[in-house]
């Protein structure tokens, strides 16, 4: 028996195998055991009622897919009332995924969620590169994200998990300041802004132009980011970019990540989240590991040379 | 190319004999075989699947969700959608008629039989019957006649008589003939070659049928411009009526809001998934592009 369990904060996954938000919702119950999951993450909600962008919201790339969905929801009270209760049937901890505009709209946010104890966590987006059309979030600058978070933070005791942007300049300063206003955890990371444009109209593929890369492709990039934020701050990681199968969790793990999120992969295979917590069981015991949490930031790179690693860091 | 058997995000898909551990499911992911991957014309496809039992909860209107192989050098990423055409129960097969276009269908269309495809289904809300309805008129065109196909097996097993209007651009593309006449429906035929498949003309053909008494309900699929008329004829006539919408789509379970399309409700506009809110809806809240 291998234990799988993994703590984040105060708060223990039975696994660390966790749908991204957005791309699950309890409606995957028809296809799979949701009581499996490391934990339930629900789509982005906001305070307000959105349509969402306009379609087409998906387009297949040479080498992954661009979406645009711009969080439509019908709003935070229809969400505690009717959303909620869908999820609460099941064992594994709630997370709810929400953003805003604004600062005072995320502090209120984190006020409402807490209101209810069927909601184990509250995750900040402050990533999400479709809520308008500029791709611009929070998450871009450590000033904007440091406020927001310190904000959402006196709205409530919940574990407060931040998502974090791959567009960001630096993400590692982004990170520290999350970690500075009070985040227990960092969601590293949110999608890819990107462009595709049709050569047989000359038009932008997606209704919102700019939509989020997502692809396989971004694993290393996203690994790379996860390892950097790691060595530089003491709260737990979530790595979320181009989880496919359980090596790809046990690579996160390595660099420092306590669990994973999923989007991708349970489009291409409504069943993959459960075959990839079946598969990381079978790596760990094929190898004698009894407890999955040893292999967090278990990478071995201490006998590399440090002007290297800082070299890397750097981007350089 | 087939999928390779390694391939190790699929281990929990179910394959054809083995032992349902998620006996609720609604809908699965399933490791079919094919059967049989024949022309039908030159633009479209049968696919012949047998399936795990799990599988053939389907019914009328519902679709699968198909992992394509790639016809070239790089991935399909999403899956595709697909309407069932039949669904053989003795034999344990499904069946979907499809039309040749971009990588997805290029890719199913590489299958043989023997491989194996990965399909997830059955998806979503599909057709239904009133047991007041007595005589149904079926109007479809191009694809969307695969959408269609399975009423004419819905409507015979409820005894439920059937018109079926058939469009198409050439006579050599009329689809699914032979089904409806097997299941004992009327067919008629309208082509562009010889201009019956104008608007005018079909308009004829369905206000005979509503003076004949012979429509209590209208079904469509595959072309906005037929759903335009018939939601036109059924409000002027009461004429209750379904319609199979499309959207491109991702997750086909109804997480991800991508397969949104808008319909007007009570004079409201709303926006719905077509995954799981459709494929089927009513015809009159439906909003044509
Ligand atoms: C509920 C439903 C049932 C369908 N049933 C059938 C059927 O029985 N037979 C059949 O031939 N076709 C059917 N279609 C349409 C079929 O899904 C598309 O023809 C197919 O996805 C095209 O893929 P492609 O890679 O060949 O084309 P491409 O144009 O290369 O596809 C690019 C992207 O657009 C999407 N897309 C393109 N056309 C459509 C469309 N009409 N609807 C939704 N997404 C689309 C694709 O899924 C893909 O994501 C159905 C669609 C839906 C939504
Ligand atoms: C259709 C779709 C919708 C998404 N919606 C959200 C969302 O509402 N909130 C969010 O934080 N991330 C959202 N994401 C991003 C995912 O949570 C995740 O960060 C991203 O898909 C990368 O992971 P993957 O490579 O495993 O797909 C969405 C992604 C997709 C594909």
């Amino acid at each position: 028996m291998v234990d799988l369990s993994v703590r984040i904060g105060d708060l223990t996954l039975q696994n660390p195998v966790t749908p991204a938000s957005g791309s699950f919702s309890w409606e995957y119950n028809d296809v799979i055991d949701l009581n499996r999951l490391g934990a339930l993450v629900a789509k982005t909600i906001c305070r307000e009622f959105r349509w969402g962008n306009p379609t087409p919201r998906m387009a297949e790339t040479e080498a992954g897919i661009i979406q645009s969905i711009g969080l439509p929801g019908k709003g935070i009270e229809y969400f505690m009332e009717h959303i909620v209760p869908e999820y609460a049937r099941f064992k594994p901890p709630l997370v709810v995924s929400c953003s805003a505009d604004n600062i005072e709209d995320f502090a209120a946010l984190a006020e409402e969620l807490s209101k209810s104890d069927d909601v184990a966590v509250v995750e900040a987006n402050i990533s999400c590169p479709t809520r308008n059309l500029t791709g611009q979030n929070f998450a871009m600058h450590e000033g904007y994200t440091r406020d927001c978070i310190q904000a959402m933070r006196e709205k409530t005791k919940k574990p407060l998990w931040v998502k974090l942007s791959p567009n960001a300049g630096d993400m590692v300063s982004v990170a520290m300041a999350a970690e500075e206003a009070g985040a227990d955890c960092l969601v590293i990371a949110n999608t890819f802004l990107s462009l595709k444009i049709r050569t047989d109209n000359f038009r932008p593929a997606l209704g919102n132009k700019f939509g989020g890369l997502v692809s396989p492709a971004l694993k290393p990039i996203v690994l790379r980011m996860v390892y950097q934020v790691a060595k530089a701050v003491k709260i737990p990681i979530i790595g979320i970019g181009g989880v496919t199968c359980a090596e790809d969790v046990v690579e996160y793990m390595l660099a420092g990540a306590s669990a994973v999120g999923i989007g991708y992969a349970a489009f291409r295979n409504p069943t993959a989240l459960v075959t990839i917590i079946e598969d990381l069981e079978k790596w760990c015991d094929a190898r004698g590991i009894k407890k999955v949490s040893e292999l967090i930031g278990a990478v071995k790179d201490d006998d590399m040379e440090l002007d290297t690693l800082v070299a890397a860091s750097k981007g350089v | 190319m087939t999928q390779a058997k390694t391939d190790h995000y699929t281990n929990s898909a179910l394959k054809i004999g083995q032992v349902d551990n998620y006996p609720d499911r609604v809908a699965g992911e399933f490791i079919s075989k094919v059967v049989s991957n024949d022309s039908v014309n030159g633009e479209y496809k049968l696919i012949v699947v047998e399936v795990h039992e799990a599988a053939l909860r389907a019914y009328a209107g519902q679709m699968f969700h198909l992992l394509c192989p790639s016809p070239d050098s790089s991935e399909v990423w999403m899956r595709r959608p697909m309407s069932i055409y039949r669904i053989n129960r003795d034999a344990r097969q499904l069946e979907f008629l499809y039309k040749v276009e971009g990588r997805g269908t290029r890719g199913i269309a590489t299958l043989n039989a023997g491989d194996e495809f990965n399909i997830a289904g059955p998806l979503g809300h599909g057709f239904t019957l009133d047991p007041q309805w007595k005589n149904i008129v079926v109007l479809g065109r191009g694809v969307g006649l695969a959408t269609l196909a399975p009423l004419s097996q819905l409507a015979a097993d409820n005894g439920v008589g059937v018109t079926a209007i058939l469009s198409a651009r050439s006579p050599d593309v009329v689809m699914s003939r032979d089904l409806f006449e097997a299941c004992g429906a009327k067919v008629v035929t309208v082509v562009d070659t010889d201009n019956s498949s104008e608007v005018g003309n079909v308009e004829k053909i369905l206000a005979g049928l509503i003076a004949e008494k012979k429509a209590d309900a209208f079904f469509t699929c595959g072309s906005e411009r037929l759903l335009k008329l018939m939601q036109r004829l059924g409000r002027e006539h009461n004429v209750p009526g379904q319609v199979a919408m499309e959207q491109i789509m991702v997750c086909g379970i109804g997480a991800c809001y991508v397969c949104m399309r808008t319909f007007e409700v009570n004079g409201e506009k709303v926006l719905k998934r077509v995954c799981r809110d459709g494929p089927v809806f009513n015809m009159q809240e439906a909003v044509a592009w």
